[in-house]
């Protein structure tokens, strides 16, 4: 859900920005927020470095990371190939056929992103050990993450011109060559950009492959971490996966700056006509139901099955009751509360600055703050682990600690919606209160804040979402006594005790649902950028 | 809580998060809170805390992960640690942290209620659960006459596809310790080698009991108590598997300690004596061994094992001392360089 928003609504704004001088304490603000993000990944380049080249070509080149990069290529290649199908077939029926029900799929299509994989990984081991390793990896991260290919693919969709299509078919063009060699070439930026994602996040999963047994670098990352083995050796690792992730973004970045198409002719374009299915609409119907039965009939099922068995003290590390649950969601809903604040509060330096000023340096500054979507999260938590206990013991196991990594994790995804809110608040009324006698910072408090407020909401909202379904730092970083829904869900699945998983996983699903739900009611389409 | 975030009016709703989130950065530190750091399966400890809680009206806050996570985590924190006391799966550990001079001497009275063959020689952890590695099997796929006399013989070619392991979990790593006691290093690795090419591998022995359990892999290499509690959660009579355990002092029979230590840098000493004397209590012991949860063996003399064990004295471990295990990181090496990890 977070990178699908981040990677849309990069860029743009209303609100001209221009040259000049911006307060110094702004500045500040925003170049600690773009500190934070890099000093994880410093830290682990750093400690890598420690490694000597002869030992480092030793660790690198060996069985175990061929068998990760084989690992991991292989299941990019295939769910990110699997999630185009799905996602552009899927957004070409609802965009441009009479498919019965197609505002109903439009939306049901895009709900497993409120699904953390985890949580589908789970269930799908829960039904049978059959599902572990490639095919189950295959199987949850495809269902998970295709959305992120379907909802740029329909938003393209829905901006096309239909007349080339329509020019392609007078010219005597199948419709399957109007849709090859018209409309494709139209999606590629969409559909690549889709794709890059999908890869970004199968790199970055960490949780739904720990429960599938599936050996990628971040599971191998978390294996040496268990077994004491955190030094230089698993920073060089740490930096090889992270190498991956940033070739990713960058590209993904590059395709969507770069591809674009423009319209020319004038006159306002028409809706596309939508096609009439005939008998094909059957079928059609039957593999969206299908997809929606795998994607969400089966987390919701499953977890709805093991509610109703008993947990066995003996194979449950946690036996859930009421009280722990209790527990666990006020503690998840309290950290949610305290990340997304955090989150919002980095992004809002940075936005004011990327929409009110220009120059080379708020441009890096803005770039180094969406470096963040492409580190993943257990280097970040392993290396601030690291860095803390080390260097700045008081944050060490700390709360603190933990909300200033969801702040670091999240500040992409706030920093989008942010940002797009900034940009709408119109610089007259700024300027007017300014010449009205009010300093910098009571504009910004007595002008900008109300006007931004619901927009920083809806971020605010969504980071608390992301929180909530977080599980790689929060494992890591808990601090003491602190058990949240997404801990309490780890424990007992890896022990296989899935009848006390069961409480715990529902009751994160429901927060997750329920907040995105609300969010889209709330906000309609301007909460999700991509949808608009 | 969301309604209240999306209010239009930013300020009240961000300063009732960040309340919030200063609420949760607060320590909840009272003088009576213990630290614990338990690597031991979470029901135990558990079970073992609440009653410490109920009986003496201390707290105890626990951090929960592997023994060698925790271990190497103490380490790092060194004499700032917030832990109090450690509790541990297998005694590697407790020697690390005993040789790195991290641990405070624990009660004579204490030490005295445990064997000492089973405590730490110099007198700063306690055993208080010995458990001992077995060859889980399943019955309808393998005969129990065609199991190996050694745990080594299952680097031998005829074992390959039929095996599961967890090198990742933390009974194992005694286990390569136990192997390189005995055989030497070159043959541990080599022994390893052959495990990689021979086994199915798992992230843990829970893994590698359910495989065993459903017929995935014939044969795997776990501790006694994940048959034994998969049997309380199926019913006895559903089950397709069985434990069979190593004679003649093979390496694969190894018993390992889990015990307990006092950290050097606890400003509790008083109440964390008081948890390590808990543990080796008679009620406690009694409650560990008779609760089907635990599955491991009381080592406090008089107290009796859970009847689903084969009896404490009727095992036949290697004879190997505590010492001989040394402290797992070098066993972590070596499953690093046959390429488990």
């Amino acid at each position: 859900m977070a990178r699908a928003a981040v990677a849309t609504a990069r860029g743009g704004g209303l609100a001209r920005p221009r040259h000049g001088r911006p307060p110094a304490a702004l500045v500040g603000a925003a170049g600690f927020a773009a500190a934070l993000v890099l000093l994880p990944v410093a830290f682990t380049i750093l400690q890598a470095t420690q490694v000597s080249l002869h030992d480092a070509i030793d660790l690198l080149v060996r069985p175990l990371v061929g068998l990760l990069l084989v690992n991991t290529l292989s299941l990019i290649a295939a769910t990110t190939v699997a999630a185009a199908i799905i996602g552009t077939a899927a957004a070409w029926c609802v965009e441009r056929t009479a498919l019965p029900g197609r505002r109903a799929w439009a939306v049901l299509a895009a709900v497993p992103l409120a699904v953390p994989p985890f949580i589908s990984s789970y269930a799908w081991v829960s039904i049978s050990n059959g599902f572990q390793d490639f095919a189950g990896a295959f199987l949850v991260v495809t269902f998970a993450y295709y959305p992120l290919v379907y909802l740029p693919v329909a938003a393209a969709l829905r901006g096309l011109d239909p007349a080339l299509e329509e020019t392609a078919r007078s010219l005597g063009q199948s419709p399957w060559g109007s849709f090859r060699r018209v409309v494709l070439p139209q999606l590629r930026p969409a559909l690549l950009g889709g794709m890059l994602l999908v890869a970004l996040d199968t790199l970055v999963e960490f949780g739904a492959f720990a429960l599938l047994r599936f050996r990628t670098f971040t599971t191998e990352l978390y294996a040496q971490y268990r077994t004491g083995l955190d030094g230089p050796d698993s920073s060089l690792l740490a930096v090889v996966l992270v190498a991956l992730c940033l070739l990713c973004l960058v590209t993904e970045v590059r395709v969507r700056g770069h591809a674009r198409y423009a319209r020319v002719g004038g006159g306002a374009r028409r809706v596309a006509v939508p096609l009439a299915l005939g008998w094909a609409r059957w079928p059609i119907v039957g593999a969206f139901a299908a997809l929606i039965v795998l994607t969400l009939g089966v987390p919701l099922g499953t977890i709805g099955f093991w509610l109703l068995q008993h947990a066995q003290a003996a194979t449950s590390p946690v036996v859930p009751s009421p009280a722990l649950l209790a527990r666990a969601t006020l503690a998840s809903v309290g950290l949610g509360a305290a990340g997304s604040a955090a989150a919002v509060a980095l992004a809002l330096p940075l936005a004011y600055l990327a929409t009110r000023y220009l120059g080379t340096w708020v441009t890096v500054l803005e770039r180094i703050a969406y470096l963040a979507q492409g580190v993943p999260g257990i280097v970040i938590a392993l290396a601030l682990i690291s860095l803390t206990v080390e260097a700045v013991r008081p944050l060490y196991q700390s709360a603190a600690l933990l909300v200033i990594t969801y702040a670091i994790l999240f500040l992409p995804l706030a920093l989008v919606s942010v940002r797009a809110t900034i940009a709408q608040v119109q610089r007259r009324l700024e300027e007017t209160g300014r010449s009205l006698g009010l300093g910098w910072f009571a504009v910004v408090r007595r002008v900008l804040l109300p006007l931004a407020g619901p927009g920083l909401g809806a971020a605010a909202a969504m980071v608390f979402v992301a929180v909530v379904t977080e599980l790689t730092s929060t494992l890591l970083l808990a601090p003491i006594g602190t058990r949240t829904l997404a801990t309490q869900v780890w424990a007992n699945t890896s022990s296989l005790a899935f009848a006390a998983a069961a409480p715990f996983a529902a009751m994160m699903l429901l927060i997750s649902l329920a907040s995105t739900w609300l969010l889209a009611r709330r906000f309609g389409a301007a909460a999700f950028p991509r949808l608009g | 809580m969301l309604r209240h975030l999306l209010h239009p009016k930013p300020h009240t709703a961000l300063a009732a998060v960040v309340a919030l989130a200063l609420g949760c950065a607060a320590p909840a530190a009272r003088a009576t809170t213990l630290v614990l750091y338990a690597a031991q399966h979470e029901q135990t400890v558990d079970q073992v805390v609440k009653a410490f809680t109920k009986e003496t009206g201390i707290d105890v806050k626990v951090r929960t992960g592997e023994p060698p996570e925790l271990a190497s985590e103490l380490l790092k924190e060194g004499a700032s640690s917030p832990a109090d006391v450690f509790f541990t799966a297998n005694s590697p550990e407790l020697t690390l942290l005993s040789e790195n001079g991290r641990l405070a001497k624990v009660d004579p009275a204490t030490l005295a209620r445990v064997p000492p063959q089973y405590n730490s020689p110099t007198g700063d952890w306690i055993g208080v659960l010995a458990r001992v590695n077995v060859l889980v099997f399943n019955t309808s796929k393998i005969k129990a006459s065609a199991l190996p006399a050694s745990l080594l013989d299952l680097a031998k070619p005829e074992w390959k596809g039929k095996l599961a392991v967890a090198p990742t979990d933390a009974d194992f790593l005694p286990l390569v310790a136990a192997v390189v006691a005995e055989k030497g290093r070159p043959a541990a690795l080599a022994w390893l080698k052959g495990l990689r090419r021979n086994a199915m591998i798992f992230d843990d022995n829970e893994g590698v009991a359910a495989a065993v359990e459903r017929g995935a892999a014939a044969v795997g290499i776990a501790n006694n108590y994940y048959l034994p509690r998969l049997a309380v959660e199926k019913g006895a009579d559903k089950m397709h598997s069985t434990m069979y355990y190593f004679g003649h002092g093979d390496v694969g029979a190894l018993v390992n300690i889990s015990g307990a230590g006092i950290l050097k840098s606890s400003r509790r000493q008083a109440e964390a004596q008081k948890f390590l004397a808990f543990l080796v209590s008679t009620p406690v012991q009694q409650m560990l061994a008779k609760a089907d949860v635990t599955f491991e063996y009381p080592l406090v003399a008089g107290v009796a094992a859970n009847p689903a064990l084969k009896p404490f004295d009727e095992l036949q471990p290697p004879k190997l001392s505590i010492q001989q295990l040394s402290d797992d990181r070098d066993s972590a090496k070596l499953l690093r360089e046959a390429g488990l990890i």
